[in-house]
């Protein structure tokens, strides 16, 4: 077996030790190792962190390989540093049945370049009416633990109900997209000053909170789980805080973009920036920031939302809902985050590995860094400093809003059960 | 001036006053038996619509042919507009065939000002509409309207609008005029007031340069013009006011509340008027009433718009203007051509 030797990475932030990979897991964490043969990777200070996992991610296949495909993007989340990714449902057709579940989770193995978890879809064709066979996925060999309707809303009360209380039979969580469709039809950014002087439909956040109030009563009801998807608005963190404070068993993630960007961008009437849920106020985004640091918000998940260039190069209103994160993540975590010293590396490696692998119980990922374990790891300069250029992508599509931002971080190595699949910066 | 006009937000209290003035200079040529100017000729203007609007897209024709500028006219609607690709291809189409000028009216807000600042095309770009968003020009023509009304002919050149009380009544939330026009009049130094039912007001106006109501009698008396928008009868059914009925019993004007403005104050309506719910016959064919001025008026705003965006006089070289970007300060803005003698 092959063994690699990191020499001189700091752990999850702490002083710099060396770890040592024998095939397939970690064998030894320490000072001053040395291995017989091991192939050498010079960490000097770099910050080795668990292998990140995606609660969230939109790979597009079946249906819009045009978009991105299972080997495009996770090729793309091997570049970012993630391990694993959870698979969002609303593929063409829906990740509905065990069949689509399978053949998502086949790809994601024999492409090899992280683990590809699907998540299923509550409703038969996202359609809201009846359950898709949850207990059927989760039986298959995919095993799907998360079910979403993402990109819509699970808005009928009785259907959410009993997805909740169906799923407690094999522990599974539903993962709601929240937003109230009547109060944002027709809606194409955030309700507020910036909508009405651009005169775009407003999206107000209460038809985010409404839902996620709704939800944390309806789980406390029946004694399930339920996690929120992109968490966008202050008060939508100020329902989580309350419902978590009174033992209500819900978890929720946050984006990379809604803790850096406002929906002041908008103004440039860029479709780049047009997302859902949208892009919100300043005040907005310092609440989820904090929310993040102090745990209410339990993770950071990207909804990677690939589309192809001509689905963005239009007018705002015919433009596609959606941005690319993957290979971006880590950075805007780093400047929103770490930088701004409302998280350690180690507090990173809990959101964006630990928990969200916990949550989606993706086992054999979030583990600790030490001996014994899945050799699933992730080294990251963080010391770089350097303009986002989306060219340079491995994702099929380039729809990033960082296009030239100048962002930190830029991850070097990832381990899949302790292969390269990024080496040096490069994909194998 | 900026290369293009996207919003009337993007107009200084300078470039407006020059705008209606030269709009002054435009109107005597609507006088003149022969009514056009050579300015603009072996200049191309497209009038590119995907949206209807009979009335705006003539009106920008009758400036173009009367600056004797080469006029194509583009009607999308009805077209594949699907996936909003036309907009794009239609620019690149345009672009290629050496087109100076577009005047877009497009249902989607903010789709002027794509075409503006993507790169697609070299054009100035003119908004003649663009969803609930902005248009300019109808703030111009109402602006001008109002200072002709108010400050008359000859005594308004070089005036802006300062101390002018203007309420605006109806829809505002979706009314592209409004916005227009509380940006323009605010620029202009006037007040502006806006009155309507709550659900017709957008989140956040309380941040606009202007007051809010919801009372249209208590403000009446204080106003020099009110200016009534649009209702669209389908917003009943949305459930933004009840009834037609109470609609017009709360923000309608009749005669009676006419009675209530001072002498001078005129009243103003962008058209198509609606008659019954939201402006009664009697008001509408009163002589205070300036809707049919308004359609005159604006011919005169678009043309001066045509002439200080297109550079006037100049030879007529395509591609030859300086990419300058939308929002440069006003200092360094390039000059205008004046009016040589023989185009007066
Ligand atoms: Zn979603």
């Amino acid at each position: 077996m092959s063994k690699i030797l990191i020499r001189g990475a700091r752990v999850l932030g702490g002083e710099p030790q060396d770890v040592l990979i024998d095939g397939e897991t970690v064998a030894e964490v320490g000072t001053g190792l040395s291995a017989e043969g091991a192939e050498v990777v010079e960490a000097g200070g770099k910050v080795l962190l668990p292998g990140l996992v995606d609660l969230h991610t939109h790979l597009r296949e079946p249906g819009r390989e045009d978009s991105e495909t299972v080997l495009t993007g996770t090729r793309a989340a091997a570049s970012g540093g993630y391990t694993a990714v959870f698979a969002m449902a609303n593929t063409f057709p829906v990740a509905d049945t065990a069949g689509v579940v399978e053949q998502v989770w086949r790809l994601g193995r024999e492409h090899g370049y992280c683990d590809v978890q699907p998540i299923g879809a509550v409703t038969v064709g996202l359609e809201g009416r009846n359950l898709a066979e949850l207990g059927a996925m989760h039986e298959s060999a995919a095993g799907v633990t998360v079910f979403s309707d993402d990109g819509k809303c699970v808005d009928d009360a009785v259907i959410m109900r009993r997805a909740l209380e169906y799923v407690k039979a094999f522990g599974g969580v539903v993962a709601q997209h929240a937003q109230e469709p009547r109060l944002t039809e027709g809606a194409q950014m955030n309700e507020g000053v910036v909508s009405a002087e651009l005169g775009l439909g407003g999206w107000p956040a209460v038809a985010e909170e409404s839902v996620i109030a709704r939800d944390v009563l309806l789980a406390e009801h029946v004694g399930s789980r339920v996690h929120i998807c992109h968490l966008s608005t202050a008060g939508s963190v100020e329902i989580v805080r309350w419902a978590k404070s009174r033992g209500i068993r819900v978890t929720a993630e946050v984006t990379p973009h809604h803790l850096l960007l406002t929906d002041e961008l908008v103004r440039t009437y860029n479709p780049v920036y047009k997302v859902n849920p949208p892009l919100r106020t300043e005040r907005d985004v310092m609440a989820l920031r904090e929310a993040l640091a102090d745990g209410t918000i339990d993770i950071v998940a990207t909804d990677h939302a690939p589309h192809p260039h001509e689905d963005k190069d239009c007018e705002w209103a015919a433009a596609a809902m959606g941005m690319v994160g993957l290979e971006t993540a880590l950075s805007v975590v780093q400047e929103t985050m770490v930088d701004t010293g409302l998280l350690d590396w180690a507090g990173v490696a809990d959101r964006m590995s630990f928990r969200p692998a916990q949550i989606g119980q993706a086992t054999g990922h979030g583990r600790p860094v030490s001996a014994g374990e899945p050799a699933n790891l992730t080294l990251v300069d963080t010391a770089y400093r350097g303009q986002v250029d989306p060219a340079g992508f491995a994702s099929r599509s380039r729809n990033t809003p960082y296009q030239g931002r100048e962002l930190p971080g830029r991850v070097t190595h990832t381990w899949l059960r302790g292969k390269g699949t990024l080496v040096d910066g490069k994909l194998t | 001036m900026h290369r293009h006009l996207i919003s009337a937000a993007d107009l200084t209290r300078d470039d407006a006053v020059l705008i209606l003035d030269t709009a002054e200079e435009m109107a005597r040529v609507a006088a003149r038996p022969i009514k056009k100017l050579p300015t603009l000729r072996g200049r191309t203007i497209v009038n590119l619509f995907f949206e209807d609007s009979t009335r705006t897209r003539i009106s920008f024709e009758a400036a173009e042919k009367r600056l004797s500028a080469d006029v194509i006219n583009f009607t999308a609607k009805g077209s594949s507009v699907s996936k909003g690709e036309s907009l794009k291809d239609t620019a690149q189409t345009l672009e290629a065939m050496g087109v100076d000028a577009v005047v877009i009216r497009h249902g989607a807000s903010g789709a002027p000002y794509r075409l503006a600042n993507s790169g697609w095309i070299d054009a100035a770009v003119i908004n003649a509409g663009d969803g609930t968003h902005q248009h300019p020009t109808q703030a111009l023509l109402d602006a001008f309207t109002l200072r002709r009304r108010l400050t008359g002919r000859d005594t308004g050149l070089g005036q802006d609008l300062s101390g002018k009380r203007v309420t605006v009544v109806g829809d505002v939330l979706h009314s592209r005029v409004a916005r227009s026009n509380v940006d323009l009049l605010h620029t202009l130094g006037a007040e502006v007031t806006l009155v309507a039912p709550p659900t017709l007001l957008p989140i956040g106006v309380e941040s606009w340069p202007c007051a809010v109501s919801y009372d249209l009698d208590s403000t009446l008396p204080k106003s020099d013009a009110v200016m009534m928008l649009r209702v669209q009868r389908e917003r009943m059914n949305a459930a933004f006011f009840p009834t037609e009925r109470e609609y017009a019993r709360r923000y309608g004007l009749d005669g009676d509340r006419m009675a209530r403005l001072p002498g001078h104050a005129i009243v103003m309506h962008p058209g198509p008027m609606v008659r019954g719910m939201e402006i009664t016959a009697e008001v509408a064919d009163s002589d205070r009433c300036t809707a049919v001025e308004q359609v005159a008026n604006g011919v005169s705003i678009r043309m001066a718009v045509l002439y200080l965006l297109l550079g006037g006089n100049e030879p007529a070289v395509t591609h030859a203007r300086p990419s300058v970007s939308h929002h440069q300060p006003a200092d360094e803005r390039s000059a205008h051509t004046p009016f040589t003698a023989e185009e007066k």
